[in-house]
């Protein structure tokens, strides 16, 4: 696999030589970041698709059946009616921010993915700084949502934006915390490195010496992504739909890609730091590891984050929503003093070599 | 105190989120409830009060004879009836509407109607699309519904019958 990628792009450097190659480095570029977008886009609708099932079977209904079998052509038409809709621009709203806004909101959602390891070299960038690169790149997709609040003219969006970019502070702060822990001991922050740092078996994983870490991870991911219940920003028993009010059509598509890209995100992410990324969870175990042995890294990476993405849907089917300072209590007074008091015991654990994983 | 330590312990092993996540997840795997509209329909009582209709003598005369209590009773005046004596000498309606949009399907006409010629059926699902005269059925659509439906409007006033 990995040896006809590279006589591939062998062939792309021999075939256009001009300017030293550097139109075939973008080329190269252009074909990693398109099959990189275009499986997320494809699994954005379908997970749009399997929310819609999951929570109608948790509520005894059946979900979406009608459009081809057992109704797998929804998202499709659900892109079709989107893109054929009209873009409604709001009196006296600036129409550039208003537009720039969904940009903003999608163009960190993907560039993020560009650093995330999904097998032993299958990556599109290897950086050295990939887990600052996610928390960096992934809170500047918060613009976007409060640009669309203060674009729209309008007074739920603006609201919604508020409420956004607090949860944003509070909650970037808390998983920060979270993610240091793992730092602390992977004692890298590339995103390859830490995986590689889980190698051994499932005791390995972190999720053990971090179990606490893990589900204040998992939370908080939830409120980074707007999803219930922590999906205030949008609430629409509160505030009609948030900063999506006054968008329809392909900009509201686009900020709603935007939010399932970040959803997957962070599952992926959970699944990294947490679930030793692409490792067989039969590792080390006698008989079990050979037998699964021709699996391919990516295909466990894939189903322990569909796990977690299934997670996110079995959340939102069962919790009511959260008050406004009632999350807001909950990182300030709860979770932020856990996450510092565990990095202590992290230390402590470090230098004292407590278990496998240090 | 050790009350407090009790909560202390359910909140943070976060047991009754993990209790609603077990009902959910019960759920998930349950028996679907939906029924699937226009391929299942849900049972209707016999009294059901649909769209109306007005029925026939089984020889074909129309029963209805103008006597207009059914207008006198509409509630809602959804009810507009002119009538003529016909060549045989008997009393017969030239116009009969019923304005869907005013009816209030109370069922009061059929209740007056002292040859049964009004009636309400079991069809729910009928639509009009048109403008506002669409709404207005006239005397030729509801004997037509009457004459497509008649063996089951017999049938529901036969299980009805008994009740009243």
């Amino acid at each position: 696999m990995m040896e006809l990628w590279q006589s591939f792009v062998g062939l792309v450097y021999e075939l256009i030589p001009w300017f030293d190659g550097s139109i075939a480095a973008i080329l190269i570029i252009l074909i990693k970041a398109i099959a990189l977008v275009m499986p997320l886009m494809l699994v954005v609708a379908y997970f749009t698709y399997a929310e819609r099932k999951v929570i109608g079977y948790m509520q005894l209904r059946i979900g979406p059946n009608r459009v081809g079998p057992k109704g797998w052509l929804q998202p499709i038409a659900d892109a079709l009616k989107l893109m054929t809709k009209e873009i409604i621009f709001p009196t006296k709203a600036n129409i550039y921010l208003f537009l720039l806004a969904p940009i903003l909101a999608i163009a960190p959602a993907i560039a993020v993915w560009a650093v995330i390891p999904f097998d032993e070299g299958i990556y599109v960038a290897n950086l050295d700084i990939s887990l600052l690169y996610v928390l960096a790149i992934g809170s500047i997709g918060v613009y976007g949502i409060i640009l669309a609040g203060w674009a729209s003219n309008s007074k739920y969006p603006l609201l919604g934006a508020l409420r956004s970019a607090s949860l944003l502070v509070s909650y970037e702060i808390v998983i920060g915390f979270a993610l240091v822990t793992v730092v602390m001991i992977a004692g890298s922050v590339n995103l390859n490195d830490i995986v590689m740092a889980q190698k051994g078996s499932i005791m390995h994983w972190y999720w053990v010496p971090l179990f606490p870490m893990m589900i204040i991870f998992f939370i908080s991911a939830l409120v980074e992504t707007n999803r219930a219940p922590f999906d205030v920003v949008e609430g629409e028993s509160e505030i009609v739909g948030g900063t999506h009010v006054e968008y329809s059509g392909m900009t509201f598509a686009v900020f709603f890609l935007a939010e399932y890209a970040n959803m997957i995100l962070m599952a992926v992410l959970a699944v990294i730091m947490f679930f030793g990324g692409w490792h067989s969870p039969f590792e080390g175990v006698p008989y079990m590891e050979s037998a699964f042995a021709w699996v391919p890294g990516i295909i466990w990476l894939l189903a322990k984050t569909s796990f977690f993405m299934f997670l996110y849907l079995w959340v939102r089917a069962t919790f009511p929503r959260f008050r406004y300072d009632q999350i807001m209590r909950l990182s300030w007074k709860v979770f932020l003093p856990w996450t510092i008091a565990w990095i202590f015991v992290v230390a402590l654990m470090t230098q004292l070599k407590i278990g496998p994983w240090f | 105190m050790i009350n407090n330590i009790k909560k202390l312990v359910k909140d943070f092993s976060l047991s009754e989120l993990r209790g609603g996540m077990k009902i959910t997840a019960k759920e998930l795997i349950n028996k679907k409830i939906t029924v699937q509209y226009p391929e299942e329909r849900t049972p209707i009582s016999p009294r059901f009060r649909g769209l109306h209709a007005l029925r026939r003598y089984p020889n074909g005369e129309e029963r209805c004879i103008a006597c207009k209590l059914c207008e006198a009773v509409c509630p809602a005046n959804a009810i507009t009836i002119e009538s003529e004596a016909r060549d045989d000498g008997t009393r017969r309606t030239t116009q009969y509407d019923i304005d869907l949009f005013k009816c209030i399907f109370c069922g009061f006409c059929e209740e007056a109607c002292p040859v049964d010629a009004i009636v309400e059926t079991q069809i729910f699902d009928y639509a009009f699309v048109d403008s506002r005269e669409g709404s207005i059925i006239d005397k030729a659509h509801l004997l037509e519904v009457g004459d497509k439906n008649e063996k089951v409007i017999n049938q529901t006033k036969l299980e009805d019958a008994k009740y009243r």
